[in-house]
């Protein structure tokens, strides 16, 4: 853990490439890229349907091919062949528009997602990123700000009482926590100090994963990735006991079925930013192989796949909360987000300015033991003091705060069957 | 980043493309009946404006353009004219009288009027900071945005804080318009 700065000048600084062999390469990583994202997101609507098959002990899909390899491509055909409907006196353009409108901007913040060291080619350096945009990191915040358009439309445009509720929950969610999401990589951006993606990484392989110094952000943008992507516990706008389906209620065949699949598109994004942003990207840990010249092909490949098997590791964490935790009621939601989400994010922001800012000025050099000790200290205690001081079942989750004395025992008076109650959770 | 001779080609065609679809995105965004459809356009727009600013190397500009604009503001605008489900145009329109129309009209006409001479004008003309303020030009750090936030928080600080309070207003009165009347 120390600074390698001549490094991080050859990465800022790529090599003069021709323009024919950018183009080539650009439109090579295009492809590259967008096959594997399909496919990852045909094989994250199996992986979920087997893994909850596997925490519900029962077998999940086993019957179409080798283990059920095939049930995707089954899944497909009938969603192509079954029939489209459209719903009476709605608005058609918009209605066909939505579903493309949730998958689309989940698709394009991979645009800007380094997933691989760079490769020192025979024709120059070819950065593993399909645009190396200098505010790539605020260009994923833009971006993923318009997913709640598709989910909005969507709702409006099938004029259905349940579909409009269930469009007006899932803006009123993302934009509440969207604010949480914003606050909480507001401090990587005051450690990294800047807003170049491929710098973020480099900070964090040089200096240590942004996770160690920054653990409540970690946490706070992880809360909100679950809000932003509609998941559990976070699924209101699609809460089937309460709204049919929520805002895609009126769908059917491949347009409903572009709904799942870009919410699992959006997992996908949403496991990738926080790889990059807190989990180092696509650097390996605990060595400097992967981060010194010369870029071999096999690095590219060793990279990639520890850049996937974290996307993969944080795919499978959506899922295994999925089947874990019940729903929250829409209160509990809004009074998580606006009351405890982003109180917490802006102090936090301001605790870590400030401890940046005094380092700064006891003159400890960013990235060196000290700095690094000093910022995992702080966070230790910020994470103690967030789980075990504030949070008794009152803040973080209020959809499983326990009983009181009190009220067990106001309980125990109207049913004395419940007496079995005494002694838990008090 | 990249050397070569097709740039300006590249540009010219964009350029075009994009102002077209910010003029185009524009005409319709006052013509629709439907307000949904009108913020739509209105989105449309600033996407094609946030498109010309990273053209112009603006990047820092574009994006937030787009964070701002169409990933906020827009957002909640949609949510309320949904919420509200205004159905017809003739209720909510700013100016339902004859004498406003005149002024607005007047003021469209000189605006228009005024782009044109700044468009036939020579180029030195046109510009109104002739050189770059030290600032800008001494601000290395912090990458693309470092040459945005050195200003901002340096020379234009008392600006930046008036706005600011601005903010403060708006959410003050929405604070007060959503408190509950006992």
């Amino acid at each position: 853990m120390h600074l390698i700065p001549s490094l991080l000048q050859a990465v800022v600084e790529p090599l003069p490439v021709s323009t024919g062999i950018f183009v080539v390469f650009s439109l090579l990583k295009l492809i590259v890229i967008f096959t594997i994202y399909m496919v990852g997101i045909a094989y994250s609507t199996f992986a979920e349907r087997r893994i909850s098959a596997w925490i519900q002990d029962r077998h999940g899909p086993n019957r179409v091919g080798p283990w059920g390899l095939f049930q995707v491509l089954a899944d497909g055909v009938k969603n192509f062949m079954k029939e489209e409907t459209y719903p009476g006196e709605a608005n058609t353009v918009l209605f066909v528009l939505a579903p493309a409108l949730a998958f689309v901007p989940a698709m394009i913040t991979w645009a800007v997602i380094p997933f691989a060291a760079p490769w020192g080619s025979p024709w120059g350096r070819i950065d593993m990123v399909v645009a190396d945009l200098p505010v790539g990191f605020l260009f994923t915040l833009a971006i993923s700000s318009l997913g709640v358009y598709g989910l909005t439309l969507a709702g409006w445009a099938s004029n259905n009482k349940y579909a409009l509720l269930g469009g007006l929950r899932a803006s009123a969610q993302m934009i509440s926590y969207e604010i949480a999401l914003g606050m909480a990589t507001v401090c990587v951006l005051l450690v990294s100090g800047n807003a170049h993606l491929t710098e973020i990484i480099q900070q964090q392989s040089t200096s240590g994963w942004n996770v160690l110094i920054l653990s409540v952000a970690c946490f706070i943008f992880l809360v909100a990735s679950f809000a932003e992507t509609n998941r559990v516990p976070f699924d209101l706008p699609e809460a089937e006991a309460e709204l049919i389906a929520g805002y895609h209620t009126e769908y059917s065949a491949m347009k409903f079925s572009m709904f799942p699949i870009s919410e699992y598109a959006n997992m996908i994004t949403a496991g990738a930013m926080i790889s990059t942003l807190f989990f180092g990207g696509w650097d390996i840990p605990f060595t400097h192989w992967d981060n010194i010249p010369p870029y071999t092909g096999l690095k590219v490949l060793a990279t990639f796949g520890m850049f996937a098997a974290k996307v993969m590791f944080f795919m499978f964490f959506f899922i295994w909360i999925r089947w874990t935790l019940p729903r929250f009621r829409y209160d509990q939601l809004m009074s998580l987000g606006w009351k405890f989400m982003l109180p917490s994010a802006l102090a936090y922001v301001t605790v870590v300015a400030s401890t940046i800012l005094g380092l700064d000025a006891a003159g400890i050099a960013r990235g060196s033991w000290a700095y690094l000790g000093i910022m995992l200290a702080l966070n230790l205690v910020l994470v103690v003091l967030m789980f075990f001081v504030l949070d008794r079942g009152r803040i973080i989750s209020p959809a499983s705060s326990r009983l009181n004395r009190r009220q067990v025992n106001q309980l125990k008076a109207v049913a004395p069957a419940l007496s079995d109650l005494s002694g838990k959770g008090v | 980043m990249i050397t070569n001779e097709f740039y300006p080609l590249f540009y010219t065609f964009n350029f075009y493309v994009f102002a077209l679809l910010a003029l185009m995105s524009s005409l319709f965004f006052v013509t629709r009946k439907s307000p949904v459809s009108a913020a739509l356009w209105l989105v449309s727009t600033m996407f094609a404006l946030a498109v010309l600013y990273v053209m112009l190397d603006a990047e820092f500009i574009g994006i937030m353009q787009i964070l701002v604009y169409a990933g906020a503001i827009m957002v909640v605008f949609l949510f309320v004219v949904m919420l509200l489900n205004l159905g017809q145009p003739s209720e909510f329109s700013d100016i339902r009288k004859n004498g406003p129309r005149l002024v607005a009209g007047f003021l469209g006409i000189l605006l228009t009027a005024e782009l044109l001479t700044l468009a036939w004008s020579p180029l030195d003309a046109r510009l109104l900071v002739t050189t770059v303020p030290p600032s800008v030009a001494t601000a290395g750090a912090g990458g693309i945005i470092g040459p945005v936030a050195g200003p901002l928080f340096t020379e234009y600080l008392l600006a930046f804080e008036l706005t600011s309070v601005l903010l403060l207003v708006a959410i003050i009165g929405a604070v007060v318009l959503a408190k509950k009347r006992s």
